[in-house]
């Protein structure tokens, strides 16, 4: 009998209570918003720079979040954005550059395994599933607002 | 003071509020994420998929659409933005051309987003190696 | 026929094997640690000049398994078994290893207890008289570990402080029915503990139990006391699971706060990245062969317990939600008369 049952397992989860550090959280939080904002206000100012341009401000959203999208990936290339992503978490994940970030990691991690079977069927093993729910409930979302409001 | 520079000025300055705008709303996204990240220790990629959906949810609830007219790219860039433009692409296009619209608005809004991820993602792929 | 058990769990070796020799090769990384100088060899880059983080294990624990053969001045016609482990499915960087050897090969699973698994295995088929001399080896690789065991090396996620970071590391011993060096007095094969952990960026506390019950279990067996032993060594609760694992054993009257050490702690300096101590089948594998043998060999210690804990859960296990189970191997060495 080594496998606890419910009642041990209990017992040993509260016992380890004591025992964990706590994580960082305000630290984490703090830096997360700092390096969640600094990505932002660059994306401000490729916006601000592609509007002076005057080109139609729904086309330089678009046109933007490419850019970010761009540089998200070649700093990953690089082998930048998984030592950012360590120090800020959310900050670097959270923006569009982190999407970048997620798809080209795996992309690059199972080159070695073919460009079918690795580069095409990873490239969206973290990305993939952000896109699956945003687009089941933009769907969802959009059908409620169509009929029943 | 002509008007070019009259006007250039106000820009300048309009820019300045912009990106302190951006880097506050921007940021306050991250962190919300962070916190939500530490305080149920889930992993990344589930609070990325709650991000998005929580996106497309408050655009529905006619609160996103403020927040990118404040913020601009700060609300945009974070991931939520993306359910957001989703959402909007489909309403408007339902607009247009009914139920339908639903089908066809939400990837068309959000394209350049997934080219560029699939076209950049598979270019650094090619030219780049993991460094671990 | 006479039988060399005592107790519940523990084979004891009348005439006792002899650990021959021991190498160990390490990454960049554990070589900046503080051990850095132990070691045998230290690569100054994670792929080894090989074109995959999995070749770059395999030629790793090729490196170790030379070396120490070399140390021991032995051919591989002179071994008649090799016996390896390591992280990744199927225990491959082990088997592309050992196809280069003409040794009967023995492929092990421990995880982090790997070594000490192999080591009481090897004793056991000297002890017996099935061979005259043993290899026994493990590694374990950051990078290939990580794709396999979480994300893409080069995806950017925070690692809570209880996380542990898989060494690049792989250690090779040569025990042998002769010769000099320190010797396996006995070996103490450990149950399967499971108290429900379920989050494998804790490993510490999943493995905690596991010390605590293979521990516990050998010095009832030996009849003995902690104050018996220079040292105990696991591997590799981290910092985390080591505050765990002694307050399990003070509840069952045992302290041996005074002289555990903890192997994922030896090996590197802390940092929010290594987070709670090191861990992977290499880790307590070069630390053992880096400096615990070559303080056993000049006598800094009398005798010593290397307790390694393995965390047996697979990347599917996990996602399903199923909790660690875990179980730790002992091996007391006592160093020559």
């Amino acid at each position: 009998m080594t496998k606890a049952n419910i009642r041990e397992q209990e017992a040993y989860s509260a016992f380890l209570e004591d025992f964990r550090p706590k994580r960082p959280t305000l630290r984490n939080i703090v830096v997360a918003f700092l390096t969640g904002g600094l990505i932002c206000t660059a994306g401000q100012g490729v916006l601000s720079c592609i509007l002076s341009r005057g080109m139609p401000e729904k086309q330089a959203y678009v046109l933007t979040s490419s850019i970010m999208v761009f540089a998200g990936a070649f700093l990953t290339g690089l082998g930048v954005y998984d030592k950012l992503g360590s120090f800020a978490g959310m900050g670097a994940a959270l923006p569009i550059t982190g999407f970048a970030n997620s798809v080209v990691s795996p992309a690059m991690e199972y080159k070695h395994e073919g460009f079918v079977l690795g580069v095409g069927a990873r490239m969206f093993q973290v990305a993939g599933p952000v896109i699956v729910y945003a687009t089941l409930t933009a769907t969802i979302v959009s059908i409620i607002k169509l009929y029943v409001f | 003071m002509s008007i070019e520079e009259e006007y250039s000025g106000r820009r300048a300055g309009g820019d300045f509020v912009a990106y302190v705008k951006a880097f506050l709303v921007g940021g306050l996204l991250c962190a919300i994420a962070q916190a939500a990240m530490d305080l149920t220790k889930a992993n990344p990629a589930i609070i990325m998929v709650s991000a998005v959906s929580a996106g497309a949810v408050l655009s529905g609830l006619g609160l996103y659409a403020p927040l990118v007219e404040i913020a601009g790219a700060g609300a945009t860039i974070p991931l939520p933005g993306f359910g957001h433009t989703l959402v909007t692409g489909m309403l408007e296009d339902a607009a247009q051309w009914g139920p339908f619209g639903i089908l066809t608005g939400g990837f068309k809004a959000v394209s350049a987003g997934l080219l560029s991820a699939v076209l950049f993602g598979y270019l650094m792929a090619v030219l780049f190696n993991p460094k671990g | 026929m006479e039988f060399h058990r005592r107790g519940t769990s523990t084979c004891v070796f009348k005439e006792m094997p002899v650990v021959v020799s021991a190498a160990a090769v390490v990454g960049p990384r554990e070589g900046k640690g503080p051990l850095g100088d132990l070691f045998d060899m230290v690569y100054s880059n994670t792929l080894f000049g090989e074109s995959s983080w999995e070749k770059a294990e395999s030629k790793m624990l090729r490196q170790a398994v030379d070396l120490a053969l070399a140390k021991a001045k032995l051919d591989e016609t002179q071994v008649d078994f090799l016996i390896a482990g390591d992280l990744l499915n199927q225990i491959i960087s082990s088997a592309y290893m050992a196809r280069e050897y003409d040794i009967p090969f023995l492929g092990i699973y421990g995880a982090c207890a790997t070594i000490s698994e192999g080591m009481g295995l090897g004793s056991m088929l000297i002890a017996g008289r099935f061979a005259r001399q043993v290899v026994v080896a493990s590694s374990s690789h950051h990078d290939a570990a990580e794709r396999q065991f979480r994300y893409p090396t080069e995806f950017g996620h925070q690692r809570p402080p209880t996380g542990q970071w898989t060494a690049t590391a792989a250690g090779a011993v040569v025990l042998g029915a002769k010769g000099k060096g320190p010797r396996v007095e006995a070996v103490t094969i450990g149950r399967v503990q499971d108290l429900g952990v379920v989050e494998p960026n804790d490993m510490g506390s999943a493995m905690a139990p596991g010390f605590a019950d293979t521990v516990w279990r050998h010095l009832q067996d030996m009849g003995r006391k902690p104050e018996d032993y220079d040292l105990v060594v696991s591997g590799d609760l981290g910092r985390v699971g080591s505050l765990i694992g002694r307050q399990l054993l003070r509840d069952k009257g045992i302290v041996i706060d005074e002289i555990h050490q903890d192997a994922g702690v030896m090996l590197y300096d802390p940092s929010p990245e290594v987070g709670s101590g090191g861990s992977g089948c290499g880790c307590v594998a070069s630390v053992f062969s880096g400096k615990l043998w070559k303080e056993l060999y000049n006598k800094q210690y009398e005798r010593i317990l290397v307790v390694a804990t393995g965390a047996l859960h697979s990347p599917t296990s996990c996602q399903q939600g199923e909790s660690i189970p875990c179980v730790a191997h002992a091996v007391s060495i006592v160093s020559e008369e």
